[in-house]
């Protein structure tokens, strides 16, 4: 066993850090959610063709830096310590993560184009009526000469509206809820019959509902791997967001322990207080245990899929919860001033409550694995 | 003691049910619990049918315009108005400053403020908080210094709730800077169209423009308009305080929210199941009722003491705690159900697309209304200081 990063894996977090920290200051970022578009396209620019970070979970072969899950890892932590709303998890998490475990031309096609920047991925995974289940599909493909044909509606989007490419699951067969028949397609977003209607999001990105009608794609639009490859991929979302957790609470605490020794109540700074010193002790563990779940869902991934699973579903109950801690008492010790859109707090708090749920919440993950682990 | 209704309660209670059925301002149904942001002019639609009706202020003596009910018909009011998600009442002029001006107030100012109180002329805002005190509310900086027949005032005030909308707001003040913090504060009465006033929004996390900054600079304000005696504001302030946490509980209002959560519970599939069928969620749902109903009977035991002529005393910061915990977790629920579809930000939208609906309209204001609510934890005195009040005035520590 080893827990240590490599000194490569330390460049790594020091450079985006370095960058983030001079490109993400709470006016920039407020700039960008401000703008028509909703972002920055400069930084995710920077990060891939001026940084290279893009390149890092990637293979060699492919134009990468030969890592992987933990370097994803990294990234989503610091990514977290600003709130950054890059569409790293969707491109390089999601987008890359699936095309690497599908391989074959299409990857060699997309991966250098992710690593350039010039591609950019949404997962449009999720469906109205299916909250968590990600069998639960009723967008279907239909086998059509040598393609497919897209139907359907795909709920909450995130970064749909800057994406070149959307990574869509479909049904070729099988009824809603089975696991036989669901796939993955790769669909140029500006594909005919594809409609969208955008908004943004409570926690600072855009997403939008998509609509496919009679949207045609080539058979090499399809991922080989299935209902197994979109729950490896969701899988790795999950520990991402886990990561990104980390570093949002973090931060949430170091900010909650500076405004405490700056704001005074009762003649003395409010963290001098005893009952408030203890809620902050009590974030610094669930903080912690957040990052220690996020390590080991992390390592996890490569595991075979009944362990990974349940590796992956204890993290994110575990990062749920203990989010909602940290986050819920970072508000309440700043108090007033915490609920306000004038200090960066309330948006830490904003992104970390919408992770409690992405990818299923408390309850859905301690459910999944139950399942998986004690006798019924 | 009978914990059930009298035949005369019941009776009262379909008296209620009725009026609200023939009264309650069409254009208002739905707009709460869809959690929308409210116009002045949806406050005051209400206040006037029950004004008109002489309703408006239960709690109030007969002589200055209340109704004479009993606690139990009080009661049954909150419920109903609650059950059929009638939009609360602004407590600024009928719950807090009204019953100080007809504790405290000079016969003059009862007879000019309270009936404009009850007519809702006159729209009131609180002006307490201050940038540097919050939760110590004593330590307040705000200056009146006395020239002849007027105070000038000069401060800032925070968290000021609808100031924008406000006539008049009530103004903790220092009045003699010498004094031990509590001992040298004033309650005035402000006009908030006096020169001098200036009102900045604050937005608060859900995209709400609900509170505000009130700054006063050389704010001339007659004497007459002062409350109590001139530096025995504290008393005032504490009188309000206190009833102010008795309201705060919001029992009726979070009985309404869990059964607006069972009934969509029941309609939103997990699958092929409800989603109240989820062992999980049910559970949850459950843990709600039951707490809820332990408030509920400590609400009604701090009603029969006060009615019995005793309080409300401190121990009204146990329906503090409990009912503004309870309404956050509420709120958790609702996004919780809201599955995905609590992410979008459902403002700034409003225009445009109805054919392609983003989600369930329920579901449109779960986040920023789980955001907004962790205020409930943090006002009226943050729960912090509601624990120290009980450690010290109740447990004698």
């Amino acid at each position: 066993m080893d827990l240590s990063y490599t000194e490569t894996q330390e460049m790594l977090r020091d450079t985006l850090a370095r960058f983030l920290a001079d490109t993400y200051s709470f006016e920039a970022r407020q700039k960008m959610l401000d703008s028509a578009e909703g972002r920055d396209p400069g930084i995710w620019k920077a990060l891939s063709s001026e940084l290279g970070l893009t390149c890092a979970p990637f293979a060699e072969e492919l134009g990468g830096m030969g890592g992987g899950a933990t370097e994803n890892m990294i990234m989503m932590e610091e990514l977290g310590k600003v709130i950054a709303i890059e569409p790293w998890l969707q491109t390089v998490v999601i987008g890359g993560g699936a095309l690497r475990a599908s391989g074959g031309a299409l990857a060699e096609a997309t991966i250098p184009a992710i690593i350039s920047g010039d591609a950019l991925i949404a997962f449009a995974y999720a469906e109205p009526q299916g909250r968590y289940n990600l069998a639960d599909i009723g967008t279907s493909a239909k086998k059509d000469g040598a393609g497919y044909v897209l139907n359907g509606h795909k709920a909450v989007v995130y970064a749909a509206p800057w994406a070149t490419h959307l990574l869509v699951t479909a049904r070729t067969g099988g009824g809603r809820r089975e696991r036989e028949g669901v796939e993955m397609f790769l669909v140029e977003a500006n594909s005919p019959g594809i409609s969208r209607r955008d908004y943004p999001t409570v926690d600072g990105f855009r997403a939008s509902e998509v609509y496919f009608e009679n949207v045609s794609v080539p058979a090499e639009a399809m991922l080989s791997g299935g209902i197994d490859l979109v729950e490896q991929v969701v899988d790795e979302a999950t520990m991402a967001v886990c990561a990104e957790a980390t570093g949002i609470a973090r931060t949430m605490l170091a900010q909650t322990v500076e405004y405490t020794g700056q704001r005074k109540q009762f003649g003395q700074p409010i963290g001098k207080f005893q009952s408030l010193q203890h809620r902050m002790a009590d974030m610094l563990v669930e903080a912690e245990q957040i990052a220690s779940m996020a390590l080991m869902g992390t390592l996890k991934l490569d595991a075979p899929a009944a362990e990974r699973k349940a590796a992956v579903s204890m993290c994110k109950a575990k990062v749920s919860r203990s989010l909602k801690f940290v986050g819920q008492s970072a508000i309440q010790t700043h108090g007033g001033i915490g609920i306000t859109m004038e200090l960066g707090i309330g948006h830490y708090f904003k992104r970390s409550t919408m992770i409690e749920n992405q990818f299923g919440g408390a309850d859905h993950h301690f459910e999944r694995y139950e399942a998986l682990t004690l006798p019924a | 003691m009978d914990i059930e209704f009298s035949p005369e309660d019941l009776a009262f209670r379909e008296e209620v049910r009725t009026f609200i059925a023939e009264n309650y301002p069409a254009e208002l149904r739905g707009k709460q619990d869809e959690g929308e942001e409210l116009a002045k002019e949806d406050f005051l639609a209400w206040h006037k049918v029950l004004y008109k009706k002489g309703w408006v202020a239960p709690a109030w003596p007969v002589e200055y315009g209340g109704t004479g009910w009993s606690i139990t018909q009080r009661y049954i009011w909150s419920e109903e108005t609650a059950r059929a998600d009638c939009i609360r009442l602004l407590p600024f002029g009928l719950t807090m400053v009204g019953p100080v001006i007809y504790t405290f107030g000079t016969p003059e100012q009862k007879a000019h403020f309270l009936p404009r109180i009850l007519s809702g002329e006159d729209w009131w805002c609180q002006g307490y908080s201050e940038p540097g005190s919050g939760s110590d509310l004593a330590s307040l900086r705000t200056r009146a210094v006395r020239d002849c027949d007027h105070y000038v005032v000069n401060g800032q005030k925070t968290w000021t709730t609808l100031a924008q909308h406000a006539d008049w707001g009530f103004f903790l003040v220092r009045t003699d800077p010498d004094a031990k913090q509590q001992e040298g504060i004033s309650f005035l009465l402000i006009d908030m169209k006096s020169p001098g006033i200036t009102v900045r929004p604050i937005i608060t996390l859900g995209g709400e423009h609900e509170v505000n900054e009130v700054f006063l600079e050389d704010v001339r304000v007659p004497v007459a308009n002062r409350v109590f005696e001139e530096n025995k504001g504290w008393t005032c302030a504490k009188f309000l305080l206190a009833h102010e946490r008795v309201g705060i509980a919001g029992v009726a209002t979070s009985k309404r929210s869990i059964e607006r959560i069972k009934a969509i519970a029941q309609t939103e599939m997990e699958g092929d199941r409800a989603l109240l069928a989820n062992p999980f969620f049910k559970r949850k749902v459950a843990e709600l009722e039951v707490d809820l109903a332990a408030l509920e009977y400590t609400e009604l035991r701090t009603l029969a003491g006060m009615a019995a002529g005793k309080g409300p005393g401190p121990e009204s910061s146990v329906l503090k705690i409990k009912g503004s915990e309870i309404q956050q977790r509420l709120t958790e629920l609702v996004l919780e159900m809201a599955g995905h579809y609590g992410a979008p930000y459902f403002r700034g939208f409003g225009e445009g697309d109805n054919e392609h609906p983003i989600g369930p309209a329920w579901a449109n204001r779960a986040a920023p209304t789980y955001y907004n609510t962790r205020k409930t934890t943090i006002y009226g005195g943050s729960n912090e200081i509601q624990r120290n009040v009980i450690a010290k005035m109740v447990l004698g520590l």
